[in-house]
């Protein structure tokens, strides 16, 4: 997740405090992991030496809390930039899952173990989600089908997978 | 018999007998092995999805478990009696009297509306045309599909008509409904809802649910899953 576009975003509102920018970022996209205190002002810090963000208001009594944020033009622009770039599709799993396939085989261990062991896992975890549906609300069960839907992609690779091994295995050891 | 004493642990800790036992099913189709030594334990109240990939034998399984299909060899135990050696007739009634079915289509009678298709089972058992009714509209409105009471599955949507079916494997209060495949017509919204209905209901009912499915997203409702791999269950793998 890029934080400093996030700001950026929801600074394109109105301008912010840094405190009120954490909660915010907390509240909508941290569901996990919530955004440290020192991570948001080091990246308005960034901001504001690159231009993107200014101070327009800053009350008495010094401190971050005490400045208040707001986007710039420049930000503006390159907040839309971000938001037309395409996310870069990440082959993690299947690259390291196709690792230990292989290497099991190569070994001669059981390829369809290691498939089984991560089709399990997977469907541990798409049935936390289906939960998590059932009892948030609508972003919330965006959020949830967004993962649903790679995780089944990367079964469906699985299932392709453990199709597969017996010839994979002949082409590895021939 | 050392199948009455087999237990297995509930999410909760307790020990349950199991419901329904398979062991050790095997079962043809001409030169096809559909079933080739496949063993599963259902117990009360959970809901299991039996996953693998076309031709894997898990539709033939799940016919096993409900009475629809004899296995050549093997043994189904329902509620501690051996039941794929009884008679047709017998099974017939069970099939009756205690499970429900849903399926991928085909499964409402077209001719009937869609209150006299969810009253069908009612009526078939001996209940009152008028008590058969209240309890239809009840279970329509609880499938959230009470306005299409009137119309025929023609005139209906692919969702509408699952609905229907679920209220019609559920209407006679059973102790476990077989789904195979039962969102398989559907998209993928229509499939959740009616995912979501069908796994709300049965638990709200006590019931256990055996789901048939190849889709990991439908999967996820049920409690756990048992893989079926050429005609076998593989053993489930303890993540983490």
């Amino acid at each position: 997740m890029s934080v400093p576009h996030v700001l950026l975003g929801l600074l394109e509102d109105r301008p912010r405090h840094g405190y009120d920018l954490k909660r915010e970022y907390d509240e909508r996209f941290a569901s996990t992991r919530p955004l440290q205190f020192g991570q948001v002002y080091a990246t308005l810090a960034r901001l504001l030496r690159d231009g993107l963000v200014d101070i327009e208001a800053l009350e008495a009594g010094g401190g971050p809390d005490r400045k208040l944020y707001a986007i710039t033009a420049a930000g503006v622009t390159d907040l839309e930039r971000w938001l037309r770039e395409p996310v870069t599709p990440q082959p993690y799993l299947q690259s390291v899952l196709f690792t230990k396939v292989v290497l099991a085989l190569l070994s001669g261990r059981s390829a369809a173990d290691v498939l089984d062991t991560q089709r399990a896992s997977h469907l541990d975890r798409m049935r936390e989600l289906t939960r998590r549906k059932a009892s948030g609300d609508l972003a919330d069960a965006l959020v949830a089908d967004f993962a649903l839907v790679h995780l089944e992609a990367d079964l469906r690779w699985i299932e392709m997978a453990g199709t597969r091994l017996g010839r994979l295995e002949k082409e590895m050891r021939a | 018999m050392s199948i009455m004493s087999d237990t297995q642990a509930t999410p909760t800790g307790l020990l349950a007998e199991p419901l329904l036992v398979a062991m050790d099913l095997r079962r043809r189709f001409g030169p096809t092995v559909a079933l080739d030594g496949a063993s599963i334990q259902v117990t009360a109240g959970e809901v299991v999805a039996v996953m693998g990939p076309s031709g894997s034998g898990k539709s033939t399984l799940l016919h096993c478990l409900a009475g629809i299909l004899r296995p050549d060899g093997g043994e189904v135990h329902y509620r501690g009696s051996r039941l794929d050696t009884l008679s047709e007739d017998v099974r017939s009634r069970l099939r009756r009297d205690d499970f429900g079915f849903v399926f991928q289509f085909g499964q409402l009678v077209p001719e009937l509306s869609a209150l006299e298709n969810v009253t069908l089972p009612l009526r078939l058992g001996g209940v009152t045309r008028r008590e058969a009714e209240r309890r239809g509209r009840e279970w329509l409105g609880r499938l959230e599909v009470a306005d299409v009471a009137g119309k025929r599955p023609g005139e209906i949507s692919g969702g509408q008509g699952q609905r229907v079916a679920v209220a019609r494997a559920l209407i006679t209060g059973p102790r476990v409904v077989f789904a195979d495949e039962p969102t398989g017509s559907l998209d993928s919204l229509n499939g959740e809802l009616v995912m979501t209905l069908l796994v709300d209901t049965a638990r709200q009912q006590g019931a256990t649910v055996v789901l048939v499915t190849h889709e990991p997203r439908v999967a996820a409702y049920a409690e756990r899953e048992v893989v079926v791999r050429d005609g076998r269950c593989v053993a489930p793998v303890q993540a983490r």
